[in-house]
This record gives structure tokens, C-alpha cells and sequence, in this order.
């Protein structure tokens, strides 16, 4: 499978620091083969998330395979979700937010997506942190 | 089919940190056998293909990694794995 194939991460956070941090863990950790996109900040450049920005984000990161995406707080998931309603309804179904902590499972979605796995198992593993 | 066993010296600083432990999955991953790892001879095992397990596993240096493997492609996966391990990970 080639890598243009592996699932890409989509990092939202409310503050453009907190994403631009985790992306460059993730970069450092895991590497290029991953498709990524980190986009943080309201449409005025303060703490907030914006629907628009996420939505490209989400074309930044595309991959046929799929993209998940890691969220912080509240409104960030809501406006992810209102983002991934937006999205061509073909790509709808291969978009997921995944119930993880940001960092966290960013680098551990992203360390599942290197190794070619399917959106399911990446999703899954990000979300294996929150088990016990 | 009978397992595939090894095991090799953490020699690198930080032992099974962080990314060690993301280039021990990914490697793991790119074999097709089912590969465990444990810090003791006998267990308990975990997953060598499960980035979150691994971490949980906090091996530091100087302890000893075993791996276990079954498939077909299990003798070039531990082979492979260990040479990672003697490498220290790439990182110094």
C-alpha cells in the first residue's frame, strides 16, 4: 500500500499554538507518511475553532482512506462535526472524530495510520487511551 | 506453527520511551506474524503492534525485551526488531 494511502489526522484545537505543538510531535514522532493538517483559532485569530478552517483542514489532510480527526474542548468537536456535515456527502462517511485526547491520540492515530491501517483501526487505537 | 523467540539489551538512555516505542509498532507492524513483547521471559505479553500498549509497557534501560513471534515471516520480524533495539532505536 502506498503511502498516499495511509488515513490522514486533522488536529483541532482552540488555540493555533496548541495545534501547530501537537502536529510537530506528531511530525517528530511518527514522520511524513501520514497526511496532516493542525488548525486552531477563531476567524479573528483568537481562542476558538472555526468551521471554515476545519474544513480545510479536512481537504489538507484528505486521503481516500479516510481522515480522523482529534479534537479539545466542546466546540471544537461541535464545529468539527458541523465541518464534517458540510464535507461532499462521498467523503462524509470516511471522516471521523475520534473520542481521544488530542495529543495523545493524535500521535497514536497517526503511529496506527503509518502502518497502512484502515480508519476503523486508527480511530480504535486513538481511542484505546481512554480505556482504563 | 511453533513461536519465534529473542530478546535484546535496552542500551539506548531513555529505554522504551515515547518514540522508541512509536518505531517499535511501526517496524512491528510491517510484518504479517503476530509479534509480542514482554520484560520478563514469561510474560505478561503485549502487543509489539500496538502503539498504546507499547508505551504502557515503560521498559527503561538496561531491562531486558522478549519477543515472541508466529507467522511466516516471524524469524526476519524478531531479527529485525532486535536489530532495532541494538541500534538504539536510531536516536543517539
Amino acid at each position: 500500500m502506498g503511502e498516499q494511502k495511509n488515513v490522514g489526522i486533522v488536529i483541532v484545537s482552540h488555540s493555533a499554538k496548541v495545534a501547530e505543538g501537537a502536529a510537530d510531535m506528531v511530525r517528530q514522532m511518527v514522520g511524513d507518511s501520514v497526511p496532516l493538517a493542525a488548525v486552531g483559532g477563531n476567524a479573528d485569530g483568537g481562542l476558538g475553532t472555526d468551521v471554515g478552517a476545519i474544513m480545510g483542514a479536512i481537504d489538507k489532510a484528505w486521503s481516500e482512506s479516510g481522515v480522523a480527526i482529534l479534537v479539545d474542548l466542546g466546540g471544537a468537536e461541535t464545529n468539527s462535526e458541523m465541518a464534517v456535515e458540510m464535507m461532499p456527502e462521498e467523503r462524509r462517511e470516511r471522516i471521523v472524530i475520534c473520542n481521544a485526547p488530542l495529543v495523545e491520540g493524535a500521535v497514536m492515530a497517526a503511529t496506527e495510520a503509518s502502518g497502512g491501517s484502515p480508519l476503523d483501526a486508527v480511530r480504535a487505537t486513538a481511542e484505546e487511551l481512554m480505556a482504563n | 506453527m511453533q513461536d519465534v523467540k529473542a530478546h535484546a539489551l535496552l542500551i539506548n538512555e531513555v529505554g522504551l520511551h515515547a518514540r522508541p516505542s512509536v518505531k517499535l509498532t511501526q517496524l512491528a507492524k510491517r510484518f504479517a506474524a503476530t509479534i509480542e513483547i514482554a520484560i520478563a521471559a514469561d510474560g505478561p505479553w503485549t502487543d509489539a503492534k500496538s502503539p498504546v500498549k507499547i508505551m504502557r509497557v515503560k521498559a527503561a534501560k538496561g531491562e531486558t525485551l522478549y519477543m515472541r513471534a508466529n507467522g511466516t515471516d516471524a524469524e526476519e520480524a524478531l531479527r529485525a526488531l532486535a536489530d532495532l533495539v541494538n541500534r538504539k532505536f536510531d536516536e543517539e
